[in-house]
């Protein structure tokens, strides 16, 4: 067999061909499809199409994270709509508001395995790449198709593989990394593209740092992202899934349109300005630009991990005066096992607010919203104009570390010089 | 289709399309009265029922939120041409029935309130204002047929109809 890809093998394998090749747009079985709160809005389109059912109840997930508590009676209706379909359907995989965002809770529940294709009514759906499955963002009427269906037509993807050297430097995260290969390839660098992440600085990596990088290749207009699977990814799933798996990967000589080879021994802290996600510039350049807001959370930065590295800085000083800190743990689970920590209470202590798991003000809906002429810097993953509320503020992208220490100092700051 | 142009640059992404502060309501007229607001505050005001956008690299890209697409097709917008595409934007513009045209000429050929005349089925695009024509690779045809039958739930509800 001529040697393939990693999208090319997942989607052979779910369109029961044999072989596919780039630029093929194949009709897809669908392992598993993830919706938020816009399954209201899929929903309707659910009803439209007058399927008596859903195609498989196992295969779909539903929860809410985009607006928890409600922030709006139109959210409540929403919610208790799709609260309604889910007991009438009887959906077993329905986690309601309780357990925080979607792309920390399917990981943390098992619903994400190697091998696997996933769709998700959330662009971020990337993330689960992670974990070596190929997973995208669709939108609400095509996932209303697969619930009908279970299929989607999909054009298969021509390859990018990344193979990072080196080992980062202290007070340097994946964070860092992603937006600095997102600040060299460009907003649609990887646009349709699926893009490998390899090489030893990846396999050093956590599966929260490699979450983040995978989560992020949409913001380069990938199509999916992916790290092939190791022990890391196996011990990550023992625990979580009695469900057997069979790890998916691209072979060694595989035609990619493209190789990039980086090394990160020598990447210092990232940070992305306004108004667009690749305008990256090294932390130094913006340094002591006063901040109003910092935010520690979302589906890219509010991992335990993440909050272990702002709590190093945080726990035992002050947030500056005049600087609203945000603490958003990214589930139940992280919040939990912060709170039992005292990590948590370091950042109360702090000054901090720590909201409930969910997605908070990372998309502008509510829980810390920008007034004109603010500058926000935050672990998020867009700085578009107005993504966290007036048009007129600004917003930064950084890593935890980098946050934390700006939340500290007030101004943008290099974390390396809290770590001294 | 024949409409006037509104042009505007690379990487127009969803949440100026659309902001995440009025998701919450699904009402098509409501996210038609703010479609892109944060980039063009005339816009909404102004748009006409069958005008076109002209747009630069990358447009729709973003979050995968279909509300984007809904409120340019609520507020009139009969097609949208650009250099390039975020891929999300595309399948659901196709899918909620409003045209899109990958034409990476168009962006420098065309000035605000010029005249545009589309044949999505052929591949042409005209300037009427100032007499060019463009080519572009037409749609593959079962796109062309969700656009055509105006969207994806009406070609998924086929499958689920008791056959006459």
């Amino acid at each position: 067999m001529a040697p393939t890809t990693f999208a090319q093998k997942v989607l052979a394998q779910a369109s029961g061909e044999p072989a596919v090749e780039p630029g093929q747009i194949v009709n897809a079985r669908i392992d598993l499809a993830m919706s938020h709160e816009n399954a209201a809005l899929v929903l309707r389109s659910f009803r439209e199409i007058g399927a008596s059912q859903v195609w498989d109840r196992d295969k779909m997930v539903i929860l809410f994270d985009h607006r928890i508590p409600a922030n709006t009676t139109k959210a409540a209706e929403n919610h208790k709509a799709v609260r309604e379909f889910v007991r009438a359907e009887g959906l077993p995989h329905f986690y309601d508001m309780r357990e925080g965002i979607c792309h920390q809770v399917l990981p943390e529940k098992g619903h994400v395995r190697p091998g696997m294709l996933i769709v998700g009514s959330d662009s971020h759906t990337t993330s689960y790449g992670a974990l070596g499955a190929f997973s995208t963002g669709i939108g609400a009427t095509e996932m209303a198709s697969v619930w009908a269906t279970g299929e989607l037509w999909l054009k298969v993807p021509r390859t990018i593989r990344i193979r990072f050297e080196g080992d980062l430097l202290p007070g340097v995260m994946s964070k860092d990394v992603i937006l600095n290969v997102i600040g060299q390839l460009g907003a649609d660098g990887a646009d349709y593209r699926c893009v490998e992440y390899t090489g030893p600085t990846v396999d050093a990596m956590s599966v929260a740092s490699r979450l983040v990088l995978c989560n992020m290749a949409v913001e380069m207009g990938a199509k999916a992202g992916v790290c092939f699977p190791d022990q890391k990814v196996q011990r990550y799933l023992a625990g979580r899934t009695t469900k057997a798996y069979v790890p998916v990967v691209s072979d060694a000589d595989a035609p990619v349109e493209r190789t990039l080879e980086l090394d990160v021994s020598k990447l210092g802290p990232q940070v992305a300005c306004p108004h667009q996600v690749d305008n990256v510039r090294p932390v130094e350049e913006v340094e002591g630009l006063p901040i109003d807001q910092a935010l520690i959370g979302s589906c890219t930065n509010g991992r335990m991990e993440d909050l272990i590295a702002a709590a190093s800085l945080i726990s035992g000083q002050t947030v500056a005066e005049g600087v609203r800190l945000i603490i958003v743990p990214a589930s139940r689970e992280v919040y939990l096992e912060a709170m039992e920590r005292g990590i948590l209470a370091s950042f109360v202590r702090a000054g901090a607010l720590v909201l409930n798991p969910g997605c908070g003000p990372c998309l502008g809906a509510h829980q810390g919203l920008l007034a004109p002429g603010e500058r926000a810097i935050t672990t998020t993953n867009r700085n578009f104009r107005g993504r966290m509320g007036s048009p007129e503020a600004e917003i930064y992208l950084a890593s935890p570390l980098t946050v934390a220490a700006s939340a500290i100092k007030g101004v943008v700051t290099d974390p390396r010089r809290l770590m001294l | 289709m024949k409409g006037r142009v509104w042009r505007y640059g690379d990487h127009v992404n969803t949440d100026l399309i659309i902001s995440g502060r009025y998701l919450d309501d699904y009402d098509p007229r409501h996210l038609a009265r703010h479609a892109l607001e944060d980039l063009d505050p005339v816009f909404s005001q102004d748009v006409r029922y069958g005008d076109i956008i002209v747009a630069g690299r990358n447009f729709g890209c973003g979050s995968s939120r279909e509300q984007a697409p809904v409120a340019l097709k609520t507020a009139g917008v009969a097609a949208v041409v650009a250099t390039s595409f975020a891929r999300i934007f595309y399948r659901n513009a196709i899918n909620i029935g409003l045209p899109v045209v990958e034409c990476p000429e168009a962006h420098a050929n065309f000035h605000v309130g010029e005249i545009a005349l589309i044949n999505i089925e052929k591949g042409i695009l005209v300037n009427e204002s100032t007499g060019r024509t463009m080519r572009f690779d037409p749609l593959p045809p079962f796109l062309l047929e969700i656009l055509r039958s105006g969207g994806l739930v009406s070609t998924t509800r086929k499958r689920f109809q008791p056959k006459p």
